[in-house]
């Protein structure tokens, strides 16, 4: 298990991906695998400075690497405002272009790219999201 | 980030090099705000050498193409998609606003 803490600005979005790249290599994912596991965390962790924490340097992102059995679990953790994720609209891409609205593809995506994906928020503990991506059979 | 311009007389071919991110992004929001306010609507997005591309990276090609094809007078076109980046546009649903061709060549010949 790896645990790094870094700052809540974007520029460090680079190096959490790259974090999460070398525990996703290490854990023998392949390419595409390991894609979707640093386009995940990328999402989730823009979502964190831009909405939890409301800009840049309001905060810190904790980020843990578990190489499971069956997988890698990634754990990411802030102190920002708590969010309902039921609340988040799903983008809407069968609109006419005019009409296409900016928001919620990052949720959708990390959905999509990870087999588990789950939010916990507390008071004493912040927020907390916990997500595993599966081996292959 | 590296972005290079390159004028046709047709088109315009802005060409990304590295990673697009909410760090980066803004960076080519710019550069591509540049060839809208010059008057310039036909562009080619070359993304042969773009290897990362997050949901902040394609809102900013969703508002260009927005303003390429306002009033017929345009638009955006991508070239050299990479199959990773190309899978996690379709799989949003974006895809569908964009032509994507397999080279440069390609992409100017289309205007």
């Amino acid at each position: 298990m790896v645990t790094e803490t870094f700052p809540g600005r974007f520029e460090s979005l680079a190096v959490i991906r790259k974090f999460v790249f070398q525990a996703a290599s290490d854990a023998g994912f392949d390419e595409k695998d390991i894609y979707a596991v640093e386009l995940a965390v990328d999402e989730a962790c823009a979502n964190i400075i831009e909405h939890a924490y409301g800009g840049e340097d309001v905060g810190e992102i904790e980020c843990t690497c578990n190489d499971l059995i069956d997988g890698l679990e990634i754990i990411i953790k802030d102190d920002g405002e708590p969010f309902d994720p039921s609340t988040v609209v799903p983008p809407d891409f069968s609109v006419e272009l005019e009409d296409v609205k900016p928001r919620g593809a990052g949720l959708f995506l990390i959905r999509n790219m990870m087999d588990d994906v789950d939010f916990v928020f507390s008071k004493k503990d912040g927020n907390i999201l916990r997500m595993v991506k599966r081996r292959k059979e | 980030m590296e972005i290079n311009t390159t004028h046709y007389k047709r088109c315009v071919v802005v060409k990304s090099v590295g990673r697009i991110d909410s760090y980066t992004a803004p960076e080519l929001e710019e550069v591509l705000k540049k060839q809208i306010d010059d008057g310039i609507f036909k562009i080619v997005l070359d993304m042969e050498e773009v290897d990362f591309m997050s949901s902040k990276g394609w809102w900013v090609l969703i508002e260009t193409q927005k303003a390429c094809k306002r009033y017929n007078r345009g638009e955006l076109v991508l070239t050299g998609v990479q199959d990773r980046i190309r899978d996690s546009l379709n799989l949003v649903g974006m895809g569908s606003y964009f032509k994507i061709f397999d080279d440069v060549v390609s992409g100017v010949g289309h205007f």
